[in-house]
């Protein structure tokens, strides 16, 4: 891409082509992020029904050996468990109940005793396993809780293998749903303890969500794969009085031992968390799926596929997954949506082979499961107990059933169905000789049973980041095309490497700040404010002093003149952003891709505040007023409230709220914590200063 | 000379199933009868006429009495606290090494003679099993569970009386001779890198040792077969025909096992006598399915169960061939102690005396009246002993069917003895990268185990071998060996008293790790743990579904100095029966652990074809453009260029063609945007084109 070629030399054409290419950034720019955008909106079009991809599977291949005699008995244990709510004391008494239902079954019984670990940010363990070593320093003995464990052997199999099955259960504060779901989990457990054709064992935790339903997940799981040795002794002595146990695990202790024996069984092939809600839904018994784990790791595809195909085919379950709400109800979708139903209906008139383009409805409909599948990986955060297996490579999902009504005539029927439906994917899983990975593990789900894979999301994003490196170039090649209008002449004096250097220092110094950003909020936390909006306060004050002492160290100069620099400046700016994104895209796609949608526009039209005198006034507006716009759009804390704004409605916005929200982000180790404040950040505040640059 | 052997087999087999078949109405007696019968016209075509009488006249003058093969058969039943049955068939057959039958042999299996002699076997095991045995539920104390409780898959040990430098070379031949007659993929076992030589903590130590496991075979009636053709009578008369596939298959715990060593039956023998132990043990459920009601109550009544209801089949006589055959039926110390004491209650209201073989008792009554009980000997009084019922078959009252039922009349529970340490091994860690293997040793509290005075507690050491082999992708780092004792950490030197490591070495040995820890008597949990890599396999080396991951074998861990045997108070009658004489031998007690699925990097193998592909393609870019750099030479092009019409009529062609089209480009460069603007309207033309000939075609 050098410039300086003799023009009578014919270069070769790829080079002829980069030439082209960068000569005309601004058209391909436009192109690229309009296309860009239409191809994410185009993105629901696109999504392929899903299908099951591992043989092995065979989900519904066999009659559900389920009868109404299990779902008799789990009956019995969810009126037991109504029973003991209204006994005044009940909260050790629910895992005891449990406990001997589950021994009942001849299956075998384990206690697990966990402390709740509290969330504190940790700046140096992001992307690694909380170190359960260190988790003794912060425990409140009085606060903890009891898992109960079963694990029903397979009759022949050697145990290597193990599905897992999650029941959270609210001690304290238990009621019908929550009865329900360990109901709905024991009819199924009860029938796998007696089957012949179980070749993985199956253990069942009905975990304490006193504390939260992940934590107790969370402390099981890391008991199971990384236990510490040697440590145990320690936190119940020294730390914890012996005799805080409950009253009536003391008869478990005597009597069995249970507490202390960590029950086990083989490698996890997959696990299955099992809730029912209150939640009723009109008409019919309805299925949410929850899949999202930290960092916007997915489960494998087939799982979500048996679960669907199962609930749908055989059960008649509605299965949903999660979406925005208010996107329904949005103008510009409907309108959009009608627009890309008669552009299908005349592409199919063109050819009847050619499938493009869905109904309206369904089109809105696959936007707002897809926008919400995107926002929910942006996150990184869990959207349930199922995040925790992910962070050890076990494939996990969420079944939220939510009956029609939850009278108590229903109750059987209700269980019957759910039952059968964990039953046959059970028996799938079962099924499964190798750990899932035939399937996809990056896509975006349009609807339980559509998705969008990579090779297809990974378009928009592309077509989005693409011109950043382009425009670059560009910059970088036309300093020369500024250069001379400088009436100063400063060019002898600031040769293009200097300039260019500077600009990098200033990009690396910016980005050196975003990263004591990032590390600010720790400390604050040990100072230990009590609202969010003053630690909110604190944090904006103190980052600003971090940078104005960083300019006045590293001595940056807010006050240059010269055009050149704010070229060299932004095609630094816009490399930082395309490296930036592009690490991010690695990580976490659904943030990079929300970052770029914000971004990238903005760092291609800033432009200094100065009016260029050559272009007209309305231009010159224009320009200002889109500069403005873009720029304070894509400030986190304006973007956040713009969004909040746009899902909920902008009444009872609290600014502490982003605060709260930044700090759930650190407390579940998102990335997109690290790149809002590492590049995103950053990149705005370099916009910022081209756009406040004096010439 | 084998083949030769294996062509009269058949031969002599047909004769020896012939002869059985007459046999069973004439008696004990006919053995040397027999030999002679089968033995004539075999031994014809071999050596001639004169030589074979001559032969056969010398060895009877050596004299037929003595040298006698002899086969028992017996059968072992035991309920199980967990309301399961155990069943354990034995037989054995004793063939005395001598030249009287010459190749060939009456009872014992010629297959196995013939393995003995060319691989020079000493001492040999085989196991086939399938299901995992609960050490906690059916017991870890007792002969049965250590000596038949065997790892999932295919267990092969062998020691051979060869020289050192040989046993490597026996091992393979004896490998692919039991995979040939077993039908399973033994012969797998011949790559250095399955097999170890363990000489510290596995049990008949040797240096012509060699172990080897394959944890995933799959056990069925194609391997039962071949092992049920080693008997004289087959499946087809005794205590055998009760194995009928289905029901023996549905069991919850299935482990076929052969076993060869040598005896020397007196002291003052020449030689030592080859024995061939054939067990099989089966766990199985009274009733195929659990009926509901009996979970809901704490006490329930434990099934009744029958041979019949069991195996589906009856024992129809006994095997002709069989010099004993007898079946067994032994109620656990436990159990015996909980029906004296439910006697004790019972007594109250009922006055009937009650003794103390317990046939008679309120708790379960037993169809057939036993011939003999057993009862342990024990060196403490306090506890009380194990019975056991012997029946013989065909001496009972009824010859011709014996069915044993066995009814529950009121519930009892009871518990079997446990191993005085419940060992578990389990993976730590996550992810493609590394991990860790934990062994830990738990007691099963303070009643169970080792029964030790306070006073000697302090300075009583408990010794636990513990052999463990690793496949050499699971890179283990002996040096991060870790021994917690008590949730403590101890340092190595303290607690293990002797350890044997051998490195792996890639792709060629697998790593094996023999220790021999000393704990404490009193120790409540113990555990040692082992920090490892995961390694890289070629993509030749991943078996078929390598998804699913790899197998660690079961670690092997074993109490020296506690004994798990049985002794009798009725010495004399054993001596004809193998089974309960072998409960005698001191045999230490073994606890296999289970074994562990590591999952590893997987390639992804249905995608070969997008790799050539993107390989081909990066090569092609590359060797493309560094040939077209190589060659070019600029001053050369530009003479090429300005030299015109020259060359041959296609060149001009091109020449002409590009001359048009090379104006613009040498004019300026703002032409690029013309050229551009000409180029999209190119493209608009062709997409329009293309868009109506679709709607026309369509």
């Amino acid at each position: 891409m050098a410039p300086k070629e003799t023009p009578k030399m014919k270069q070769r054409p790829i080079v002829r082509l980069g030439i082209l290419i960068i000569s005309h950034s601004v058209v391909v720019s436009v192109i690229c992020c309009i296309s860009g955008v239409v191809a994410l909106l185009l993105l629901p079009i696109l999504a392929k029904n899903t299908y099951i991809s591992e043989n092995a599977l065979m989900p519904g291949s066999a009659n559900p050996m389920l009868s109404d005699q299990d779902v008799g008995e789990a009956n019995k244990l969810v009126n037991a468990l109504l029973d003991l709510k209204s006994e005044p004391i009940s909260s050790g008494r629910v895992s005891t109940l449990v406990a001997e239902f589950i021994s009942d079954l001849g299956a075998e019984v384990g206690y697990h005793k966990f402390y709740p670990e509290s969330n504190q940010f940790h700046p140096l363990h992001f992307f690694s396993l909380p170190d359960s070593g260190s988790l003794q320093e912060n425990v409140n003995c009085s606060m903890y809780g009891i898992n109960v464990i079963g694990i029903a052997r397979a009759p022949q199999g050697d145990g290597k293998e193990a599905v897992v099955l999650v029941t959270p259960y609210n001690s304290e504060n238990a009621d019908l749903s929550d009865a329900l779901s360990i109901g709905l989990t024991y009819s199924v457990f009860s029938l796998l303890t007696q089957v012949t054709w179980l070749a993985k064992d199956i253990i069942w935790l009905v975990a304490d969500s006193r504390y939260g339903e992940y934590s107790s997940v969370s402390a099981w799981l890391r008991d199971y794969q990384r236990p510490v040795f040697g440590a145990s002794l320690i936190l119940d002595s020294d730390t914890c009085d012996g005799g805080s146990r409950p009253y009536d695990l003391d008869n478990f202790m005597t009597c069995g031992k249970l507490i202390d024996n960590f029950k086990r069984a083989g490698t996890m092939a997959a696990a299955l968390v099992v809730k029912v809600t209150e939640k009723s839904e009109p008409f019919v018994d309805t299925l949410n799926l929850y899949s999202e784990a930290s960092n916007g790791q997915m489960p494998n595809l087939d799982l979500i596929n048996i679960v669907n195909y199962l609930a749908v085919h055989r059960q008649g379950l509605h299965v949903k997954v999660k979406k925005l709400i208010p996107l329904l109800n949005a103008k510009w979708l409907n309108v959009l949506a009608d627009i890309l139903e008669t552009v299908g209906v005349i592409v199919r008139r063109l050819n009847p082979q050619w499938k493009f383009g869905i109904p309206a409805a369904e089109y809105i409909d696959g936007t707002a499961t897809l926008a919400s599948s995107l926002y929910y990986q942006a996150l990184g955060i869990p959207t349930g107990p199922h995040g925790a297996f992910r962070d050890y490579q076990v494939d996990a999902v969420t079944l939220e059933f939510s009956p029609y009504s939850l009278r108590k005539g229903r109750h059987k029927e209700f269980l019957l169905r759910g039952s059968r439906l964990i039953e046959g994917v059970i028996r799938s899983v079962n099924n499964l000789l190798e750990k899932f990975h035939q399937s996809f593990f990056l896509y975006l789900l349009t609807s339980p049973g559509r998705f969008v894979s990579v090779g297809v999301y990974m378009i928009p994003f592309i077509l989005l980041v693409a011109p950043l490196p382009v425009m670059a170039a560009s910059l970088y090649m036309n300093i020369f095309d500024f250069g001379p209008n400088t009436e100063t002449g400063q060019l002898a004096v600031s040769p293009r490497s200097v300039t260019w250097l500077d600009a990098a220092k200033m990009v690396l110094i910016v980005h050196f700040w975003g990263s004591i950003v990032s590390l600010l909020p720790y400390c604050i936390c040990q100072m230990d404010f009590s609202t969010p909006t003053m630690n909110l306060a604190i944090w904006s004050m103190l980052s600003a002093l971090c940078f104005l002492l960083l300019c006045l160290v590293l001595g940056l100069h807010f006050n240059q003149t010269e055009k050149a620099k704010w070229v060299v400046l932004k095609s630094a700016t816009l490399s930082a952003v395309f490296i930036g994104l592009c690490l991010m895209s690695v990580v976490n796609f659904a943030t990079a891709e929300i970052g770029a949608l914000l971004l990238v526009p903005l760092c291609l039209m800033i432009h200094p505040l100065k009016i260029n005198p050559n272009m007209g006034t309305l231009v010159n507006f224009s320009r200002m007023a889109l500069n403005f716009i873009l720029l304070s759009m894509a400030f986190p804390p304006v973007s956040f409230f713009l969004l909040r704004g746009a899902v909920y409605g902008f009444h009872g916005i609290d600014i502490g709220d982003f605060w709260m929200w930044v700090e759930s982000l650190w407390a579940w180790n998102s990335a997109t914590y690290l790149y809002i404040t590492m590049i995103h950040l950053p990149c705005w505040v370099l916009c910022l200063h081209i756009l406040l640059h004096a010439r | 000379m084998p083949k030769e052997i294996l062509e009269y087999w058949p031969h002599l087999s047909a004769i020896g199933v012939g002869a059985s078949v007459t046999l069973p109405g004439l008696g004990g007696d006919i053995h040397g009868q027999y030999i002679n019968m089968s033995l004539d016209p075999i031994d014809w075509p071999m050596n001639g006429p004169f030589s074979s009488t001559l032969g056969i006249r010398s060895a009877l003058n050596c004299g037929l009495s003595k040298v006698e093969e002899k086969f028992t058969e017996e059968l072992l039943l035991k309920p199980l606290p967990d309301r399961k049955v155990l069943a354990h068939f034995h037989f054995e057959s004793t063939a005395p090494r001598t030249q009287y039958y010459g190749r060939h042999h009456h009872l014992f299996p010629k297959a196995i003679a013939q393995l003995v002699q060319k691989f020079s076997i000493r001492e040999m095991e085989l196991s086939f099993t399938q299901g995992r045995w609960e050490y906690e539920s059916w017991g870890g104390y007792d002969p049965i569970s250590s000596s038949s409780a065997k790892p999932p898959g295919v267990e092969l040990w062998a020691v051979f009386d060869v020289p050192v430098d040989q046993v490597d070379a026996s091992w393979k031949n004896l490998t692919h001779s039991l995979s040939g007659l077993f039908c399973a993929s033994i012969n797998f076992l011949e790559s250095s890198t399955t097999y170890s030589a363990p000489e510290l903590a596995f049990h008949p130590a040797s240096v012509n040792l060699r172990y080897g496991t394959l944890p995933r075979e799959a056990v069925c009636t194609e391997n039962l077969t071949p092992w049920l053709k080693l008997l004289p009578c087959r499946d087809k008369s005794g205590i055998s025909s009760l194995l009928d596939r289905p029901s023996i298959y549905r069991g919850f715990y299935h482990s076929q096992r052969l076993r060869l060593r040598h005896v020397k039956i007196r002291a003052d023998a020449p030689d030592s006598d080859t024995v061939l132990e054939q067990t099989l043990t089966v766990v199985l459920q009274p009733n195929g399915i659990r009926s509901k009601e009996s979970h809901s109550s704490k006490r329930k009544l434990h099934p009744t169960w029958s041979m019949s209801s069991l195996f589906g089949r009856k024992i129809e006589g006994r095997c002709a061939l069989a010099k004993s055959s007898n079946v067994y039926l032994q109620l656990e110390r436990d159990l015996v102690a909980e029906m004296k004491r439910l006697k004790e209650k019972r007594k109250i209201f009922d006055i009937s005396v009650l003794n103390e073989d317990l046939i008679e008792n309120p708790a379960f009554e037993i169809s057939i009246k036993p011939d003999l009980v057993l009862r342990e000997v024990l060196s403490s009084q306090t506890e009380s002993s194990s019975l056991t019922y012997e029946y013989s078959i065909g001496k009972s009252a009824s010859p011709n069917t014996f069915d044993l039922s066995f009814t529950w009349k009121s519930p009892v529970a009871w518990s079997c003895r446990k191993p005085p340490l419940r060992a578990s091994r389990f993976l730590m860690g996550s992810g493609n990268e590394r991990g860790t293997i934990a062994i830990s040793l738990r007691s099963m509290g303070p009643d169970e185990g080792l029964n030790v005075s306070d006073m000697d507690k302090e300075r009583c050491v408990l010794p636990v071998n513990i052999f463990q082999v690793v496949p050499w992708y699971i890179k283990v780092y002996f040096h991060t060996l870790k021994v917690f004792i008590d949730e403590k950490p101890m340092s190595v030197l303290d607690a293990v008293e002797k350890i044997h490591i051998s490195p792996s070495e890639d792709k060629v040995s697998p790593g094996v790790m023999e220790m021999v820890l000393k704990l404490p008597c009193g120790v409540k949990s113990a555990t040692i743990t082992l920090e490892f890599d995961k390694g890289f396999l070629h993509i030749d080396e991943y078996p078929p579904d390598a998804n699913q991951g790899f197998d660690i074998p079961s670690a092997i861990i074993t109490f020296p100095n506690i004994e798990a045997s049985i002794y009798f108070d009725q010495e004399i009658t054993l001596k004809d029966l193998p089974l309960l004489s072998s409960f005698q031998e001191k045999n230490p007690i073994r606890y296999y652990t289970e074994v562990l699925l590591v999952p590893l990097t997987t390639p992804d193998f249905s995608m070969p074809y997008n790799v050539i592909t993107i390989t081909c393609t990066v090569f092609a870019l590359y060797f493309g453009s560094l040939l077209n750099v190589l060659r070019r030479r600029v001053s050369e092009e530009e003479r090429l260029h300005n030299a015109k019409g020259k060359s041959g009529p296609l060149s001009r062609l091109i020449a002409k063609l590009r001359r048009s089209k090379e104006i613009q480009p040498q004019s300026t460069t703002t032409s690029s945007s013309l050229f551009s603007s000409k180029l999209i309207l190119k493209i608009i033309m062709v997409a329009a084109i293309a868009i109506c000939w679709q709607y026309l075609s369509g």
